[in-house]
């Protein structure tokens, strides 16, 4: 096997709120091959797009900060590099979008100015070819009439189109990893299917790879790889995407995936999930889901569970897979 | 040796009237779970708790010197405060003296003084230290009355403005852009040529040019909240316009309005300074440090340089307006955590 | 654009009227013609003859409401008619006279207001969270709760006579009015730098809590570049609405300043005016006033839209 792009190992990222010390990520592990597109799938407040920004080194300064953990990044721990350095990773070696495309353009600039800039701060193309290269880029995420969009402000632009040029920014240095952030949430349902698209093009084409950051456990399978669950700052399983939706191990994933509308289930009644998140400055002892939980154990309130091997391609967090029945070994979570 | 019937006169009921109404609306706004979590926020914060011991202090001081009695039945009324000094044989001077002087300053041959003062006196001869204790009632009394008299005036059209829009609207914008549109410092004056010297006058001043702002924002918070979804449900129910607004935009649009007043308390209590020395303060009698500052212009110049006066004063003000600027920043934070400052 | 201002310097009209309407009460609720006349005749105890021809003069014998009238109209046509004092000087020619020392002062400190504060109000966020803020911000809140007439009276005793750089008061032309303008400039922009300073700091902190300059960092773009770029553009507009809207309070703020520092300005002879109760004095330079404020609440609007491509003036 090849070496990983990326290898995220024991990520514990913390932030110091007034209702006490919230661990937003807590002891996140996984890895991401060349060329491969991971999904991590979770609902609001599990921490999926905090581990994102911790791969940028972008969360919230000074109340958030990265307790402990490795983020290597080609065989290298970007937590070790400067703030200097980290910059001129950030934009050329790894991109992001994110989930606002209506507010995460800079109002006051053009589109081509923001285009431009991406490529002048890394000297990668300048001048001129940052122009036209601008041009091609705003072609290939499928604007129509680019030469215009290139002068137009952000305000001109609907929201799918400004996904779009954000799409195009983060691809201008031809970054090798693209971190997609809830890309389509703020979307109508349309525009989602076609940026999805797009972005799964662009990931064939380019040959990067791709952390797609989502709460939809819907889109992914047009999507992605594999597929990480993340509850209440851990993940609890990974998987390939295929196995994943089709024989899902942790009691959570079961629980998400019953409560997607399909049409095999027709007519009956959607399954839901009782409860809530709990708030990540009280997460609860032992497994963080025993609360919600149908197939709690006894042991569950009291002992969390450790990441286990069940087999080749899939690890996951549950007593209900203990490992010395499995073949695979077991890692302990930090 | 009190008469304690000379005590029970209007004037000295109006201070007290004022300190329970106030206490009163704090213990009642409590019972509110916004305000109960804003107080519970200025509790943890040393500074705010700090500021407001300071402006209590002020308060105290402010009522104590409008609690008067007379001495005897042909004497003129005096404050607390100044009975106190009486009783501690503060006595009046010839003129200037040090802070703990034995002799006058600035005369040709210096005189023995009657007394010791820890500030000094002043021109006449006053004890500085109760000329500046004098001071704080007129500061208290024209940062609270002006902002008693303009914050109903400025919420009821504010919100009749916002909330109708059309032609009241029109009217009541045009009303404040008009008197806006005049140099504020002028509108101050000419009403106070109008109505004549006085502390009550002078807040009737100061609150002409300032309720401007308050109805501005008010009109502009109404107008926010006319078009929410709650109110608009309201409407579809059926609930009367007036019910709406003064059950629900009011206790939104509260905070902010609070929040402002308390702001523009401190910038009142340093425009009297400024009146002052045009000459249109408060009259000469009332206890007032812009009299006291604006008198230092030219002790400034004198020789030996009389700085006790302005030293006073200014520390007097100065102390007052930072403790009301801290305390209004922090209950701004503690009111409304978005709107916070850093 | 043109529609909108056209509308506006419609919408001002009736306000300018309602200014004059303003100061023809209150002026006369303060003093009657007689009284005016008493104080402005020459003569030491003038015949009711005299008064009488003295009212007639200066149009005060008309009808209240025909006063009005006229004076509005003359107004509205910036005919500004003739003092009412002894020499019965034109007011026209006492603002040619006496605009420039006004002007030179106002235009100087805004220059060096807006660019002290704003610098340091840049150099504040920039380190922000680390001791430099925390003391600047305190240093701020103290600045703005001391008085305007101590820093006056500061500044003229420090300035003027321990270092004996510049005069106290007063003003001469020419060159030589840098000189006399240097304390009152100075006094300006101290006494508005704390509140500024800090009103500033929480543009820019506004700005950078903003999802574009997440998008920015996560282009790689510096964090000066960060700074300097995108967050100063953006809080360039508030910035800039309230630096235009404090231009109209700063030719007229100069009334206490030309006061305090004994500067023959416009402010000086509107106060003057008001002293002595010369009402055509007084309604011209108010008139006068609510129109530069007008004006300047007009620019604020197209400066906003110049900056801002997403307001458009409707």
């Amino acid at each position: 096997m090849n070496p990983p792009l990326l290898q995220v190992n024991g990520l514990k990222t913390y932030f110091n709120t007034p209702a006490g010390l919230s661990k937003a990520v807590d002891g996140v592990s996984f890895s991401l091959q060349p060329g491969e597109t991971m999904a991590i799938v979770g609902e609001s407040g599990s921490g999926k797009s905090i581990t994102a920004l911790s791969i940028m080194q972008l969360v919230p300064e000074p109340a958030g900060y990265i307790e402990s953990g490795t983020i290597s990044f080609d065989g290298q721990d970007l937590l070790d590099l400067t703030w200097e350095q980290m910059r001129s990773i950030r934009g050329r070696q790894i991109s992001m979008i994110f989930q606002e495309p209506m507010t995460s353009l800079n109002p006051v600039f053009t589109i081509g100015y923001q285009i431009r800039e991406a490529m002048l701060t890394h000297d990668k193309f300048k001048g001129e070819s940052a122009t036209s290269r601008a041009r091609s880029l705003l072609e290939r995420v499928g604007m129509p009439s680019p030469n215009k969009v290139l002068r137009q402000y952000p305000h001109e632009l609907s929201g799918g189109m400004r996904q779009r040029v954000m799409i195009a920014i983060a691809l201008a240095n031809e970054p090798r990893l693209l971190l997609a952030d809830e890309p389509t949430t703020a979307l109508d349902v349309t525009i989602q299917a076609q940026i999805l698209t797009l972005l799964r093009d662009l990931q064939r084409d380019t040959g990067m790879s791709m952390l797609l950051i989502t709460h939809d456990l819907g889109i992914v399978s047009q999507v992605a790889d594999k597929v990480a669950v993340m509850y209440a700052g851990q993940i609890v399983e990974q998987s390939p995407t295929n196995t994943l939706l089709s024989n899902p191990l942790h009691p959570y994933t079961q629980g998400l995936i019953a409560s997607l509308p399909s049409r095999s289930r027709r007519g009956q009644e959607l399954y839901t999930l009782e409860g809530v998140v709990p708030p990540p400055t009280r997460w609860p002892a032992g497994c963080r889901f025993h609360d919600r939980c149908s197939k709690r154990l006894q042991i569950c309130d009291s002992q969390m569970p450790l990441a286990t091997k069940y087999d080749d391609t899939r690890s996951v967090s549950c007593h209900l897979y203990p490992a010395q029945e499995m073949a695979g070994n077991q890692e302990r979570l930090k | 040796m009190i008469p304690f019937k000379s005590l029970l006169t209007f004037s000295n009921l109006v201070p007290l009237l004022a300190i329970i109404i106030v206490l009163g609306g704090i213990k009642r706004s409590g019972r509110q779970p916004l305000w109960a979590e804003a107080y519970r926020r200025l509790g943890r914060n040393r500074a705010a708790i700090f500021s407001l011991a300071v402006i209590g202090i002020y308060c105290c001081i402010a009522v104590l010197d409008s609690i008067t009695w007379k001495s005897n039945t042909l004497a003129q009324p005096e404050s607390v405060i100044t009975h106190l000094f009486h009783a501690m044989h503060v006595k009046s001077e010839r003129t200037y003296s040090a802070p703990f002087a034995k002799m006058t300053t600035g005369e040709p041959h210096p005189h023995p003084l009657k007394g010791w003062h820890v500030l000094g006196t002043d021109g006449s001869g006053n004890d500085v230290l109760l000329q500046t204790l004098r001071g704080c009632r007129t500061s208290i009394i024209i940062g609270g009355f002006t902002s008693l008299l303009i914050t109903p005036v400025a919420v009821l059209l504010g919100m009749l403005a916002g909330y109708f829009g059309h032609r009241v609207d029109d009217i009541i914008q045009y009303l404040y852009t008009t008197l806006g549109s005049v140099p504020g410092i002028l509108l101050n004056i000419a009403f106070l040529l109008v109505l004549g010297p006085g502390l009550v006058n002078l807040c009737f001043a100061l609150g002409i040019t300032s309720w401007v702002d308050l109805c501005r924002l008010v009109r502009g918070e109404t107008l926010k909240h006319r078009d929410r979804e709650y109110v608009r449900a309201a409407r579809a129910l059926g609930v009367r316009d007036l019910r709406i607004l003064v059950n629900h935009i009011l206790p939104n649009i509260l905070p902010v309005v609070i929040i402002t007043v308390t702001l523009n308390f401190s910038s009142l209590v340093l425009s009297e300074t400024i009146l002052s020395y045009l000459g249109i303060g408060v009259p000469a009698g009332t206890g007032s440090w812009g009299n006291m500052i604006d008198a230092a212009r030219l002790e400034l110049a004198r020789d030996p340089i009389i700085w006790w006066n302005l030293t006073a004063a200014s520390t007097a003000l100065f102390i007052l307006v930072l403790a009301l600027n801290v305390f209004s920043d922090a209950l701004r934070d503690a009111v409304d955590p978005r709107l916070r400052s850093s | 654009m043109i529609g909108y201002l056209i509308r506006r310097l419609l919408y001002s009209i009736p306000i300018l009227v309602g200014v004059c309407f303003l100061t023809f009460v209150l002026f006369y609720m303060t003093a009657s013609p007689g009284e005016i006349a008493r104080r402005n005749l020459s003569a030491k105890n003038p015949t009711a003859q005299q008064i009488k021809d003295w009212e007639h003069q200066h149009g005060y014998d008309k009808p209240k409401w025909k006063q009005f009238l006229d004076t509005t109209e003359g107004l509205f046509l910036l005919r500004l008619g003739r003092s009412d004092s002894v020499k019965g000087e034109r007011v026209m020619t006492r603002i040619k006279e006496s605009w420039f020392p006004s002007f030179e002062i106002a235009v100087l400190s805004f220059g060096a207001a807006i660019t002290i504060n704003l610098s340091l109000a840049l150099v504040v966020a920039y380190f922000r969270g680390t001791y430099l803020d925390i003391y600047g911000t305190s240093l701020c809140v103290f600045m703005m709760s001391v008085t305007y007439l101590v820093y006056i009276i500061g500044g003229q005793f420090v300035f003027g006579r321990l270092l004996k750089l510049t005069p106290v008061a007063g003003f001469l032309p020419g060159w030589e009015s840098l000189r006399f303008a240097f304390l009152p400039v100075v006094v300006a922009v101290i006494s508005g730098m704390g509140a500024s300073v800090r009103q500033f700091r929480t543009f820019m902190l506004d700005e950078m809590n903003q999802d574009y300059v997440r998008t920015a960092r996560a282009k790689g773009v510096s964090e000066p570049q960060v700074l300097f770029k995108h967050v100063l553009k953006n809080a360039a507009i508030p910035v800039l609405t309230t630096s235009v809207q404090a231009i109209p309070g700063l030719f007229l703020g100069s009334i206490l300043l030309e006061s305090f520092f004994n500067i023959p300005g416009l402010g000086n002879y509107l106060v003057d005016a008001i002293n002595s109760q010369d009402f055509a004095v007084v309604r011209a330079m108010v008139f006068i006033g609510a129109l530069v404020t007008i004006v300047g609440y007009i620019l604020t609007d197209i400066s906003y839209a110049l900056v801002d491509k997403r307001v458009r003036l409707e």
